[in-house]
């Protein structure tokens, strides 16, 4: 198999890859971005007071991580049509991997916030704190030395999931290894080629949660 | 219409339990095998033996650094130019084994180390040889902090089988890919699809919570 590798034909579709590539970044980008935000909107509203909030949150998060990325992107990727609305592919699948990745970091963030001592909050109530300033002077910045790392590892699986939008026929890194493989039928070219681009990303995510972790959370516990 | 639909999906809703029973099959043997395969990784990363402590370790960050649609491809499409021919289901069955023994490899080796070390050395000083320290001493201790994550892993191991609906493996999430040619009610098949997964994840995950509570209390009473 090795000896037959045509190391030229991925040079020749570089060009493809590196578009690919550069797509499945900025996807994976504004799919992080927007599920950080969703993330916090969930949290918050899980936390609340509000009984009808909290159910709707929990509900909410219980759903996404109980059914299949794959399942939740083919609802929207053929659900939506039938509602009369109709976006780009490209549009849908980064709302599919917002909304998947959002509840994960609503459970993250939660268990963050929750993992700072109850003694915590009452000192800063004792001290005439009101909730804003509690939550952005004593509880957030501590949580955040907790969650840094478990969201670092969901944007990975983000990072991750983005492939399955080749299912829908988005141009992304998978897509471009099933091009090669469907115009030449090089599978081992096409497919390995878009593994080690995956890989690269995931080193750079890797590195960037462990060098975070020396740096933010060493800092924190002194 | 709706009603025509409904009653359409109502007449291939035994597809869709034949969808169920490919799910559990694929997910079950994939179970069995990732958690020996995982247990005996895991338990090889946490040794002495540096080397293949090392093998181990590469094995576990390519799996984890790339999509698993990716893994899919690459052994449905390359081993057979490596002259091995494999049909779809044990192509699935092959890929999924080798994702969640990856993943048990880590949650395995990081509850073995987390066991104190006075314990082995306390082993050692009563005469227990290798494996008696492991069989008897180690892993029952470890198990503890195994347990739950591993529970979590298999709710993972059920949602990624959806994703060998890819290499036309006939699990609910293809069964509902087929039904929706036919039935053009996106939300109502995949919302269908969607509940199948949900009512074999959520009690799944629900036992990851209960385990996770229980092994804690244990822990804090020692």
């Amino acid at each position: 198999m090795l000896e037959a590798f045509n190391f030229r034909v991925i040079l020749e579709y570089m060009p493809l890859y590196l578009q690919c590539f550069l797509a499945t970044l900025w996807m994976s980008g504004l799919a992080l971005v927007g599920a950080i935000l969703v993330g916090i909107i969930a949290c918050s509203m899980r936390l609340s007071q509000s009984r009808n909030l909290k159910v709707l949150a929990g509900v909410y998060i219980e759903t996404i991580r109980s059914t299949p990325l794959l399942v939740q992107l083919y609802f929207f990727y053929f659900g939506l049509p039938t509602l009369g609305i109709m976006l780009p592919e490209w549009v849908t699948g980064v709302i599919a991997l917002i909304l998947n990745s959002g509840a994960y970091y609503a459970e993250i963030i939660r268990s963050g916030i929750q993992s700072i001592h109850s003694g915590q909050t009452e000192a800063g109530i004792a001290s005439g704190m009101n909730y804003f300033q509690r939550m952005s002077y004593i509880i957030l910045p501590q949580a955040l030395g907790m969650t840094i790392r478990p969201m670092l590892g969901q944007a990975i699986v983000l990072v991750k999931d983005s492939s399955l939008l080749s299912l829908i026929s988005i141009m992304e890194l998978t897509r471009a290894g099933q091009l090669l493989t469907s115009d030449r039928f090089m599978p081992a070219e096409g497919f390995l080629t878009t593994a080690v681009f995956y890989l690269i990303l995931y080193y750079m995510l890797k590195s960037l949660s462990s060098w975070s972790e020396k740096r933010l959370i060493f800092r924190e516990a002194h | 219409m709706w009603g025509f639909y409904f009653n359409e999906l109502m007449r291939s809703l035994p597809y869709f339990f034949d969808g169920v029973w490919m799910t559990i099959g694929v997910s079950g043997l994939s179970l069995v095998a990732g958690t020996v395969i995982g247990f005996i990784c895991g338990i090889i990363r946490a040794g002495r033996n540096k080397i293949l402590r090392a093998i181990v370790g590469v094995w576990v960050d390519v799996i984890r650094g790339t999509p698993f649609l990716v893994q899919v491809f690459i052994v449905f499409f390359i081993l057979p130019s490596a002259g091995i021919e494999l049909e779809a289901f044990p192509a699935a069955v092959i890929a999924l084994s080798n994702l969640t023994a990856s993943f048990i490899c880590e949650i395995v080796a990081s509850g073995i180390i987390a066991v104190p070390k006075g314990q082995r050395e306390a082993a050692t000083a009563s005469g227990l040889s290798n494996y008696q320290q492991l069989r008897y001493i180690v892993l029952p201790q470890a198990m503890r902090s195994i347990m739950a994550p591993l529970v979590g892993q298999y709710v993972l191991l059920v949602k990624d089988s959806s994703v060998v609906s890819a290499i036309g493996v006939v699990d609910i999430t293809r069964v509902g890919w087929l039904t929706v040619q036919r039935v053009p009610e996106g939300l109502m098949v995949f919302g269908l699809v969607g509940l199948l997964y949900f009512a074999i994840c959520y009690p799944l995950i629900n036992l990851s919570g209960y385990l996770e509570r229980r092994m804690t209390i244990v822990n804090t009473r020692l």
